[in-house]
């Protein structure tokens, strides 16, 4: 019966539907060639050279977890990496305050409103059409202590006390390269939010209103816990992009992330671990990084998803 | 013919419809009113600026940081275009794209066709190999690519360093471009390739004359999903082009520092490389719509 059934769905013909193997490596082999050549070889060889000891291009033989060990004792790669992981870290956990948090607003805000929907969905997302080179310069001249937007406005409505120097202080540094991250990114969070927002049943907010519930707890107690799912998907989205971030922080601060180290993540490390790097190990020791971003990404990401997967079930 | 997930997003903003007219004028509506309207201003402010900046002159510039172009000077432009070496990075950004995205569309699109449509002993294994691309960061094999790239320039001197760049772009769409475009050819009803086969019609020619036409929408979909990051892309160019074939964001690496202070000149090559996204985006939602609409009315 079920092989009667797959007999039909096939489309008949020409070789019963079986084409032959000539006709089919000819429309599958193009695309395989290009995406095993130049994606998949170079990550898996990147994990290959991980484990040898190099001295410039030359392999000079299997050096087990050794490159590993580099990145942890050896001065400064030791330094470098753990205060990269921690600006990450701050980098992650910024964004979803700032970032994630008013995407939620906007999305809820726009759901209600009627005038303007369209246009203001569109200036939202906007900015994130741009390069975030494009953005990182943007703002880098925007946020000039002297010559600046920022500033100049701040001194226009007489605020001029709160005009700083942006990104050359250590302290400030790091908060303006998430808070303009989150200027380009914010709607995305927000479109997914609003999808997972029209996609509630009107009943539901109904029934809880007769109830005699207040605004505010409708929104917590019925439309946030179904937006869990959601909440799931962006964050791992954020964890992902946040790690990964160097595009912008380059822009903005450099291959060095300054000042002075203070906006340096594992993008740029790993940059300049592979380009940038006197050591004649720079091979050895970027691969022996890219693995670990790798795995960290790959695992949080994972466990993330289980993690939400499990707070979905207990609310069914 | 038309995507199904159009049909869903239209069918859910319809169901939300008929909840908007009650109840909603009261104080905190003009609040969020006017919060998600400033907010927007915050959105398109440092864009304005951009461009407003990239028209004023420099002693303007440095006079008033904020100000309107009330005397438009197009001489940032020119001085970008070509003591910026813009002119360079322009065609080397349009050349490197557009044969990335054409070459990834084309081999996605010819993958994608059996992938969907045919019955074959490791289909769902070579399925996942290339959904599997869709989660691997491939800037973590920028050194492996480095010496792959450099290794084949040297075998091949014959052939420009941009066409492996080419190729490293195109195998990046590959997997998102293949997963989208299996799913349109798995939408299409049998029908229409029986009948073909019953008029003789060989393979090649279903797939060239009935098929492709058939996915044109999802085609330009795919086509503007890889178009975006590719022309935004710095990362590659800098670590394996050398600097007279360098694209757009990343030849502004290099002019912002030759250009350090001259901010008007800088916003005009900030604007220089935004522009075609957006006549791009105005081009295609064109496209888009008339896609949908032609798929429609049959």
């Amino acid at each position: 019966m079920v092989q009667a059934q797959r007999r039909l769905r096939r489309p008949v013909g020409a070789g019963g539907g079986r084409p032959r193997r000539r006709v089919l490596l000819t429309f599958l082999l193009p695309a395989l060639a290009l995406y095993t050549v130049f994606i998949i070889y170079p990550l898996v060889s990147a994990a290959e050279y991980s484990l040898y000891s190099w001295s410039g291009n030359r392999q000079d033989g299997f050096a087990g977890l050794s490159n590993f060990h580099q990145l942890f004792t050896k001065y400064p790669l030791s330094e470098q990496v753990w205060r990269a992981l921690g600006h990450n870290c701050l980098f992650f956990i910024g964004t979803m305050l700032i970032q994630t948090t008013l995407g939620l607003a906007f999305a809820v805000l726009l759901h209600k409103s009627r005038r303007g929907k369209r246009f203001l969905q569109t200036a939202y997302t906007l900015p994130h059409l741009v390069s975030p080179i494009v953005v990182g310069y943007l703002w880098s001249i925007m946020l000039n202590p002297q010559f600046g937007a920022i500033n100049a406005a701040l001194r226009d409505v007489g605020l001029g006390a709160l005009a700083q120097p942006w990104r050359g202080d250590p302290h400030l540094a790091l908060p303006v390269a998430i808070v303009v991250n989150a200027w380009q990114w914010v709607g995305f969070p927000m479109l997914l939010f609003g999808a997972a927002l029209a996609g509630i049943p009107d009943e539901y907010e109904q029934a809880a209103r007769v109830d005699g519930a207040s605004s505010w707890q409708v929104f917590r107690r019925v439309t946030l816990p179904l937006l869990t799912p959601v909440l799931g998907i962006v964050t791992v989205l954020t964890f992902i992009g946040t790690f990964n971030v160097l595009d912008l922080i380059y822009a903005l601060q450099g291959s060095q992330g300054n000042p002075g180290f203070a906006t340096d993540t594992l993008g740029l490390l790993f940059y300049r671990t592979a380009f940038q790097n006197p050591d004649p190990n720079a091979i050895g020791q970027s691969c022996a990084l890219a693995v670990c971003m790798f795995i960290l990404i790959f695992g949080v990401s994972l466990a993330a998803n289980k993690v939400f997967r499990r707070m979905e079930e207990r609310l069914k | 013919m038309t995507s199904s997930t159009l049909t869903v997003g239209e069918r859910s903003t319809v169901a939300a419809r008929p909840r908007a007219p009650r109840r909603r004028i009261r104080v905190g509506g003009a609040a969020s009113v006017i919060l998600l309207w400033v907010y927007a201003l915050a959105a398109l402010a440092p864009l304005i600026i951009m461009a407003f900046n990239s028209l004023r002159t420099e002693q303007d510039l440095a006079n008033q940081p904020l100000g309107l172009p009330l005397h438009p000077d197009f001489g940032n432009y020119s001085r970008a275009w070509s003591e910026g070496n813009f002119s360079t990075y322009f065609v080397n950004s349009v050349v490197i794209t557009v044969f990335s995205v054409v070459l990834g569309t084309g081999v996605s699109v010819l993958a994608a066709y059996p992938l969907g449509r045919y019955r074959f002993r490791g289909r769902g294994a070579l399925s996942s190999y290339f959904l599997a691309g869709l989660m691997l960061p491939i800037r973590l094999g920028a050194v492996p690519v480095f010496y792959l790239v450099n290794s084949l320039t040297q075998s091949l001197p014959g052939v420009d360093t941009r066409f492996w760049l080419i190729c490293v772009y195109a195998g990046s769409g590959v997997p998102f471009s293949v997963f989208v475009l299996t799913a349109f050819f798995r939408q299409l009803p049998m029908e229409l390739e029986e009948a073909a086969r019953i008029d003789g019609a060989g393979e090649l020619r279903i797939f060239a004359r009935i098929m492709v036409p058939m996915v044109r929408p999802a085609l330009t979909t795919v086509a503007l999903f890889q178009f975006i990051p590719l022309w935004n892309d710095f990362f590659f160019p800098l670590v394996l082009l050398r600097d007279d074939q360098w694209t757009l964001p990343t030849g502004l690496t290099r002019f912002f520092g030759e250009f350090e202070s001259a901010h008007a000149t800088l916003s005009a090559g900030l604007v220089i490389t935004t522009i075609p996204l957006v006549v791009l985006f105005l081009v295609a939602t064109k496209q888009i719509v008339a896609g949908l609409t032609a798929g429609m009315s049959k």
